[in-house]
């Protein structure tokens, strides 16, 4: 699971090099054929393959700060300020980079129960997180207490299948949100669990749920035709798996789904090997990834597109 | 001459611009991993002094002595009752029945919590808020429920099936050698099982927590909007020595 951080280190020095040495190539071959007119074919070349990275976490829970060394399961891992350096460093290697988090930002250390989420939105602003979805336990001081801390972020709470009209979210949270990232369109959306039997009902007030499956078919097919998006992401609470089929998860989700790329997952704190590739319902190979819980990681999914002419004839290729 | 190659230049620019206008881009390759967050990575300056503050404070309400534990509190110490488990049920007892009592006029006849909602020990020495967080992380509220005596039943049959240190307070069960209900007294007196009692626990138990069933045949419940874990703050405010023990307000008769 853990793996060595010297080996982050290196991996974009790698790709970068990979990158460099193929602008070389096409520069020379450019300017031996139309000499001063190679500048702009240098240009057109570097554009040809491009890449968006996702970066990702779930289920924080308030966890600010690093776990302390002689901690029994995650000896100094995580905090904010490391999660920071990670990010912005990630940032410097590809600016195309956008930033999620798949929800239960709130509840677990004092700093919650003391500032009652405040510092938590303030640091993931900070962070220039770009959208998050909201867990169980965002509700944990009631949907006012949610409220009152949307004023600190900066980025987007999104969520399409619970129907707020009635409380005093409404109109403050997107069903969906899309970003244009060097020309290509990322749209994310978010899906929540049941709060039935999970959250008081005092707290959740008059939030509505509505079928995730449901939700997320039609909000991926917005996204797909009438947004026109390249990427398509999930955000969801719902859960990795369970035995009870009942109940919505995510892998069962990536299986009914046909435009979503990737499901960012929480809730169960799952910690995966490698995120898994699940067949969609339209039998192409897409990921579901969930990070564990309490930052103790950072999912990282590069995204790369090229000239249709470049591309292998067996569509795309998934490495994890 | 000079002009035909500008000329030549401009077109074979404008083309290959275009042609690299027009082609569209494609998904070809998705790379995924994982990485830790790991104690090798830096601080960033910015947020660590932006935390500061806030921490500063926290650690200095959490951490300033309250009170003294004698001994080392734990919820494993005793069979049918411990040591933390008493602490706790004594605990919410004492500080929920005044104010049950001026809300409703009413008295609290016993406590009934759940062993598993005890998060840590309680360590020998110093005992701060922080002590309370750790022992009571999550954010459950005291409710009183109205239960009649056949429901009663049920919660005693709960607490010998579980074989579980519960922690109760205000009353007093005997078992005899076969696990059988021997005697049980609440408040001190006989168990009447026309009578209806009030039974101060958790939120989290009322809405079904722990397969504590017999919660659903509530009469009525009164939430009192008091944190667990502010009682047990408020106590520790209160006095100054911890030093709860393993009593007979469950036991069996060997």
């Amino acid at each position: 699971m853990v793996r060595h951080p010297s080996r982050i280190k290196r991996t974009p020095y790698t790709l970068q090099h990979m990158e460099r040495r193929k602008f070389l190539k096409n520069v020379s071959a450019s300017t031996a054929l139309v000499g001063l007119g190679g500048f702009s074919l240098q240009s057109c070349a570097l554009k040809a393959k491009k890449k968006i990275t996702i970066l990702h976490t779930n289920d924080v829970h308030s966890h600010i700060d690093a776990f302390p060394k002689d901690h029994s399961q995650f000896p100094g891992l995580g905090g904010l300020a490391k999660r920071a350096s990670l990010v912005d460093w990630i940032r410097k290697e590809n600016t195309n980079t956008l930033l999620f988090d798949a929800g239960d930002i709130f509840q677990g250390t004092p700093y919650f129960n003391f500032y009652g989420g405040e510092l938590e939105f303030k640091l993931m602003s900070m962070l220039k997180y770009d959208a998050a979805t909201i867990g169980n336990h965002d509700f944990d001081n009631g949907i006012n207490g949610l409220y009152a801390q949307l004023p600190h972020a900066t980025f987007e709470l999104i969520n399409a299948n619970y129907d707020f009209s009635n409380t005093v979210l409404d109109g403050h949270i997107k069903p969906y949100k899309t970003y244009l990232v060097d020309d290509i369109k990322v749209g994310v959306y978010g899906v929540g669990i049941e709060l039935e039997g999970l959250v008081t009902k005092a707290l959740y007030k008059e939030t509505g749920y509505l079928n995730p499956y449901e939700i997320a078919i039609d909000t991926e097919k917005t996204l797909k035709h009438t947004e026109q998006c390249d990427i398509i992401v999930c955000l969801s609470h719902l859960g990795y798996q369970y035995q009870n089929i009942r109940r919505p998860y995510d892998l069962e989700l990536a299986s009914k789904t046909k435009y979503t790329d990737l499901i960012i997952g929480g809730h169960t704190h799952t910690f995966l090997d490698t995120p898994t590739i699940v067949k969609n319902g339209a039998s192409r190979n897409v990921l579901v990834n969930q990070v564990g819980c309490f930052g103790v990681n950072l999912g990282r999914i590069d995204f790369y597109f090229d000239n249709q002419k470049n591309l292998a004839a067996s569509g795309v290729s998934i490495k994890v | 001459m000079i002009l035909k190659i500008k000329h030549f230049v401009a077109i074979i620019t404008i083309e290959i611009f275009s042609a690299c206008q027009n082609q569209p881009q494609s998904l070809s390759e998705i790379k995924a991993k994982q990485l830790p967050i790991s104690d090798s990575i830096s601080d960033n300056a910015a947020i660590e002094a932006f935390v500061r503050p806030y921490r500063k404070r926290i650690d200095a309400v959490l951490d300033s002595t309250l009170a003294f534990a004698s001994k080392p509190i734990s919820k494993e110490d005793g069979y049918y009752n411990s040591t933390a488990g008493n602490l706790m049920a004594d605990i919410v007892l004492q500080q929920a029945s005044p104010i049950f009592k001026q809300r409703t006029g009413k008295e609290i006849d016993f406590v009934l919590l759940n062993h598993g909602g005890i998060r840590s020990v309680i360590s020998e020495g110093p005992v701060s808020a922080r002590t309370a967080y750790e022992v009571m992380p999550f954010e459950n509220s005291i409710a009183v429920v109205e239960l009649s005596g056949q429901s009663i039943l049920a919660l005693i049959d709960y607490l010998i099936a579980s074989k579980r240190a519960h922690p109760v307070s205000g009353i007093q069960v005997v078992l005899n050698k076969n696990d059988e209900l021997h005697s049980l007294k609440i408040g001190g007196k006989a168990f009447d099982i026309n009578q209806h009692y009030w039974v101060a626990t958790s939120d989290y138990l009322t809405n079904g927590g722990d397969s504590m069933v017999f919660f659903k045949d509530a009469l009525n419940i009164t939430t009192v909007d008091y944190l667990i874990r502010n009682a047990l703050i408020d106590y520790f405010k209160r006095v100054d020595t911890l030093a709860p023990i393993i009593d007979d307000r469950f036991y069996k008769i060997e």
